[in-house]
């Protein structure tokens, strides 16, 4: 079992990150339950939304206190409290890097990856949204899943120029990742 | 074919293959996606129904009374405070045996206001008439849909059920789930035809004044259907739901690794999900653990629960609502059963947890089965901050 924790503030796309990514893992007929957790229910309020996935149905409905995985959508959230808790021994950590944040220095086996993603989606997608970059971002750090069936995903909840616009980003984000590795 | 759904659009899809006439929802929190989902369905004409918009709760509970009693299968959803917006309509669409399907997404219940998921809302409205079965997952969600309509349909029950499901953790969270395909539905579920309806043809009144000579009978007759008609029809139904679509069900209770237990815990709802979790790993470890998972509160399925636990040593019932004052409420009702019985666990210990939202993890399932031990606990809450009880006005 695998578990996937996504910090970031209400109204930026985090229970679309994690519905798209628990999709991908679908692809790859794996049993993902992705699910939210808000805080106050208004915009710009901090959440989590939350991947598991095994081989078998999931049937633990508890959050997620101890991730495999940690995805940073909102930077600045790491000001306020500490978006690592419990990440694993040998976790990874993808942070949607954003200036005058510090990137935080973890233990020795846990990686950091951080990419500019706001950046890459405000290029592409014209809007400041970086799941995608950072689910390309996933891919490449994690080798969890594969870019095709990122691809594969977003072509399935997107259309048009939404579409296109967020292959492209996943795309950057997944190739910035493994320039870096 | 399976597919990977958030729990709201399964039962929405459902729904839509069960082919309602009408359906009728008050679009404000707490409300959810699936009447959000079917009102686009109605508006992209995929699915032929009307859909009403209304200006409460109270006044969607009654178009889909008035919709049934005029001879249209009909459907609605609802949460929390809605529901008990709803509560004296509610009343009346059993009373006046109206086959009906409602969701109630479970969530916590003002004051102080929490949107988040608990199970008081439709624990409180257990008095009401309706037939309340409990989903553990979301599959388990979209296929009671498929049972209600059918248990409620049929003319020795005639009574509305309410399919529960947790708010946010089933109505919010994706997962794999099997959708069948309308000739499955259609298979199983056939068009409806109304035993009564309202028609200016053919008048009849329904629900109109009982004085004392006549009330009494049509409690009783509710009553009886309730504890013989629906208990016996359940299992039935979920029988042959097996057959079209593949998938057992008991309808009633269902044990999960409890023949040799020697500790039990009693739960209703997705929390059993993370209870069979705790169960495998603590046997693992070579402790006799397991789980009655009920899925019928209403009728309670009396001689079920007394099989299941009756030679069972020490019980701990999980209540994700309380009855403030008195025993938590699902406690008050298992002890019930066995009580005056010769054949009956030894302890029976009552736990409530995971209320308003509070995250119930494995960590609190072991300890619950860490305190079920020879000293009977009454409504014992689990994971209580003793730091927050403090008060000071000065």
């Amino acid at each position: 079992m695998k578990e996937i924790r996504i910090h970031a503030r209400a109204g930026q796309g985090a229970i679309t990150t994690a519905a798209l990514l628990g999709y991908v893992y679908f692809l790859e007929g794996q049993y993902p339950y992705a699910f939210p957790h808000f805080g106050a229910a208004r915009m710009g309020a901090p959440m989590n939304a939350f991947v598991r996935v095994d081989s078998k149905p999931v049937r633990l409905r508890s959050q997620i206190y101890e991730p495999d995985y940690v995805i940073v959508v909102d930077a600045t959230l790491m000001r306020g409290f500490n978006c690592f808790s419990g990440l694993k021994d040998n976790g990874i950590a993808i942070i949607n890097e954003r200036e005058g944040v510090e990137i935080p220095k973890l233990s020795v086996r846990q990686k950091v990856f951080s990419l500019p993603a706001n950046d890459i989606a405000l290029k592409h997608i014209g809007r400041p949204l970086g799941n995608t970059a950072l689910l390309g971002a996933y891919a490449a750090a994690t080798k969890e899943i594969d870019l095709q069936h990122l691809i594969e995903a977003i072509k399935k909840r997107f259309s048009g120029k939404a579409q296109e616009a967020n292959i492209k980003s996943a795309q950057e984000g997944f190739d910035f990742i493994k320039n870096k590795l | 074919m399976k597919e990977f759904l958030e729990g709201s659009k399964a039962v929405a899809e459902i729904v839509k293959l069960c082919k309602p006439g009408v359906i009728s929802a008050y679009p404000i929190t707490p409300q959810t996606h699936i009447v959000e989902e079917l009102a686009q369905m109605v508006a992209n004409r995929e699915l032929n129904s009307q859909f009403i918009n209304v200006e409460s709760e109270h006044s969607a509970a009654s178009v889909v009374l008035g919709a049934v009693a005029g001879g249209v299968r009909a459907y609605t959803a609802t949460s929390s405070q809605g529901l008990f917006y709803m509560a004296e309509v509610l009343f009346n669409i059993a009373g006046m045996r109206l086959p009906l399907v409602m969701a109630c997404a479970n969530r916590a219940i003002s004051a102080p206001i929490n949107i988040w998921n608990d199970q008081q809302d439709s624990v409180s409205l257990r008095d009401c008439g309706w037939i309340q079965l409990f989903a553990e997952d979301i599959q388990e969600a979209a296929d009671l849909h498929l049972i209600a309509y059918k248990l409620t349909e049929d003319k020795s029950i005639m009574l509305p059920v309410m399919v529960c499901m947790d708010g946010f953790i089933l109505t919010h969270g994706i997962e794999t789930v099997d959708m069948p395909s309308q000739e499955q539905v259609d298979k199983f579920l056939p068009a409806y035809k109304p035993l009564y309806k309202l028609d200016p043809e053919n008048p009849i009144t329904m629900g109109p004044l009982v004085d004392p000579v006549y009330y009494m009978e049509a409690r009783y007759a509710i009553q009886e259907t309730m504890v013989k008609n629906v208990l016996t029809l359940i299992p039935k139904i979920t029988a042959d739901f097996s057959k079209v679509f593949g998938r057992a069900y008991n309808g009633l209770v269902e044990e999960y690794r409890t023949k040799d237990a020697e500790r039990v815990i009693l739960a209703m709802g997705s929390v059993c999900g993370t209870i069979k979790e705790v169960i495998d790993e603590l046997r693992a470890k070579g402790k006799k653990v397991g789980l009655l998972k009920l899925t019928a509160y209403r009728p309670f399925p009396v001689q079920e629960i007394y099989e299941a636990l009756k030679d069972i040593p020490k019980v701990a019932v999980l209540d994700r609502a309380l009855s403030l004052g008195s025993y938590a409420p699902l406690a008050s009702e298992t002890k019930a059963v066995f009580f005056g019985k010769k054949k009956k666990p030894e302890v029976i210990s009552s736990f409530v947890v995971g209320l308003g939202g509070r995250d119930i993890t494995k960590d609190s399932i072991k300890e619950i089965f860490r305190l079920l031990t020879a000293k009977e606990r009454a409504c014992e809450f689990i994971d209580l901050k003793p730091e927050l009880l403090k008060e000071n006005y000065e």
